[in-house]
């Protein structure tokens, strides 16, 4: 066995920005250096990463294997695109304060029921209430639209300062992504400072030994409940970004099978690392977007890279790119 | 009151369907402690195999062979199982469970599109055979008779698995290996062979459901995926890993089902889920489950 990548290996401030700034700065060069369909497909990408990022609190850090987060990215997205629908709201600000509100309340609530419980019977619960809104949404059609879904315009960005309607087409996409980019770099820098600050360590305590933790005076269903929380407002937060990119949301975002594509994710990138779901999300669009392009098989070319990960790449991306390092660190 | 009698027969009609899926799912994480996420999709693969033999191949067939036919769907499933063991699950025994959950994921994903592969977009039917049946006079209402042999093979395949896990040598080793796989190997069994044996009998369980369903409905894309999480809230009332657990839950979820299909048809399944999570959080072993 090769050692896992661990994510408390701290590096010194200095020595992480000089990793992190050409990487930001080629994110914000994106739309400069390449077509805006790729800043669009990109978008994507970066939205799938907040979502990765909020899972992985509880899989990574927590050892909790939610099969469920489809449902906090669904509340996020079908919150905004009901405030649409019933409150003619065209702001993204207030479809964020909505959302994440909205996803708070659903994910507490989950959250209390499904902390209870770990292994197996936890992703069993997750995935069981998952698709009590799945349903929900699926038939009570006059509401939700059923399939056919709920259609949700370009809002105005930054209260109102980026009107969509007095943007041209490309101008409309590259704003958006960098509203999605923004989003991002922060939610990325406040998880780091979360799985950072003590009650970071005391959940990386209760995923390594839970009796331990809870000895020395850590509330460990409590610790649970509340990551567990922080989970879904990320995922959350994901789907309403989602949303607007897509211009419709329909039952698929809630069904279970897109549960285990945000848990592919972050098994594509190596679950073990602050990194590896972020690089995994990204990742796995661009599969997606090509396999789909590619073939009609796009899912056999899916469910092939997902088994030979499991089989021959259980650390993921990050855990082949730090072996490579290694192996290179040592040839020279 | 004929009315009454006839969702009486529906609810055990979608029981004993259910029952099939569920109780191999069980089994299967019984014995091998394996959450089968491509359980629904090898269940799809059992009615495509048998609509594709009845509707296509054997189309003008007497319908006393085309009902011997169907259980072929079920033995290719069998096969199917008992070739996924060995390959892709073996290697991920000694990992924690979160691996075998993601690569029947990935399984499932396999699957579904090698169905694609085979028998294209187009639903596939069976119909012949339930048209060539006909119906019978039941209490005063007409009921289809392919769906009394449904019942009649739910209940049997009931029994008959009792009778093979509780009166036969292979039961004994099987439910030993289940209660404790070291001290099972440690005293002669030969625990992998009984592990490809319970995975390819569980599989061989959820295509006979898939192989019997399809001449009442159509084999279409996607089918697996919809009953998987129907047999999910079956094993997780009746408790993982329990045969009795799985017949349970299967009786409790066709009955609610059709009560809930007359009465409040928006929320019956979301009501479903629902007692599966009151269930879980109140006794996570289910109702017989042990552990």
């Amino acid at each position: 066995m090769t050692p896992l990548v661990t994510a408390s290996r701290t590096l010194k401030p200095l020595r992480l920005l000089l990793y992190v700034a050409p990487l930001v700065l080629l994110l914000l060069l994106v739309p400069y250096l390449m077509a805006p369909y790729q800043a669009y497909l990109l978008s994507y990408g970066l939205i799938m990463a907040i979502a990765a990022l909020g899972f992985n609190l509880l899989m990574g850090y927590t050892g909790l294997l939610s099969f469920g987060h489809s449902a906090y990215f669904g509340v996020g997205a079908y919150t905004a695109a009901l405030m649409v629908k019933y409150l003619h709201v065209t702001s993204m600000e207030l479809f964020l304060v909505g959302g994440l509100l909205a996803t708070l309340v659903v994910t507490a609530l989950f959250g209390f029921i499904c902390v209870r419980h770990t292994r197996i019977f936890f992703s069993i619960l997750t995935l069981a209430l998952s698709q009590v809104l799945w349903s929900l949404a699926y038939k009570f059609f006059w509401v939700t639209g059923g399939t056919d879904g709920l259609r949700v315009p370009t809002p105005s960005l930054l209260a109102g300062l980026v009107r969509a309607t007095s943007l041209s087409y490309s101008g409309k996409i590259i704003s958006y992504y960098y509203y999605v980019l923004a989003c991002f770099l922060l939610s990325v820098a406040l998880m780091w400072v979360i799985v950072h600050s003590p009650f970071g360590k005391a959940l990386q305590a209760i995923r390594d030994n839970e009796t331990r933790a809870s000895f020395i005076g850590i509330r460990v269903q409590r610790y649970r409940w509340y990551a567990f929380m922080v989970s879904g407002l990320f995922t959350g937060l994901a789907g309403i970004l989602w949303v607007p990119l897509n211009g419709l949301t329909t039952p698929d975002i809630l069904w279970w099978p897109f549960s285990g594509k945000i848990v592919f994710f972050s098994i594509l990138g190596g679950f073990r690392s602050f990194v590896g779901p972020l690089l995994g999300a990204v990742a796995f669009n661009y599969l997606e977007t090509y396999a789909i392009s590619a073939t009609v098989y796009w899912q056999l070319v899916l469910g092939g890279v997902l088994v030979l990960l499991v089989l021959l790449m259980p650390t993921g991306l990050v855990g082949l790119l730090s072996r490579l390092a290694f192996v290179w660190k040592r040839a020279t | 009151m004929d009315i009454l009698i006839i969702q009486l027969f529906n609810s055990l009609l979608y029981a004993s369907i259910l029952f099939l899926i569920a109780g191999g799912l069980s089994l299967i994480y019984g014995v091998m402690r394996i959450v089968n996420l491509a359980h629904g999709s090898l269940y799809a693969v059992g009615a495509y195999v048998a609509a594709w033999l009845v509707g296509k191949v054997a189309g003008g067939m007497p319908a006393v062979l085309l009902l011997v036919l169907l259980p072929v769907g079920a033995l290719v499933v069998g096969v199917v199982g008992a070739v996924i063991e060995p390959t892709l699950l073996r290697p991920l025994y000694r990992r924690p469970e979160e691996y075998q959950l993601l690569v029947t994921f990935g399984l499932l994903l396999i699957l579904e599109d090698v169905m694609r592969f085979i028998w294209g977009g187009m639903p596939l039917s069976a119909g012949v055979l339930m048209e060539s049946l006909g119906s019978i006079r039941l209490f005063g209402s007409l009921y289809p008779t392919y769906n009394l042999i449904i019942i009649a093979v739910g209940g049997m395949a009931a029994l008959l698995l009792w009778a093979f896990i509780y009166r036969t040598k292979f039961g004994v080793l099987l439910r030993a290996t289940s209660q404790d796989m070291r001290m099972a190997s440690a005293l002669g069994v030969n625990v992998r062979r009984m592990y490809v044996q319970a995975f390819a009998l569980g599989c061989t369980m959820a295509g006979l459901g898939g192989a019997i369903v399809v001449p009442g409905q159509t084999a279409v894309l996607g089918m697996g995926q919809d009953v998987l999480i129907l047999a999910f809230v079956v094993v997780v009332i009746g408790g993982l890993g329990s045969l009795q657990g799985a017949l349970i839950g299967a009786l409790i979820v066709g009955c609610v089902r059709t009560v809930g299909i007359m009465l409040f048809p928006e929320i019956e399944l979301a009501l479903l889920y629902l007692i599966a999570a009151v269930v879980l959080l109140v006794r996570p072993t289910g109702l017989f489950g042990t552990q």
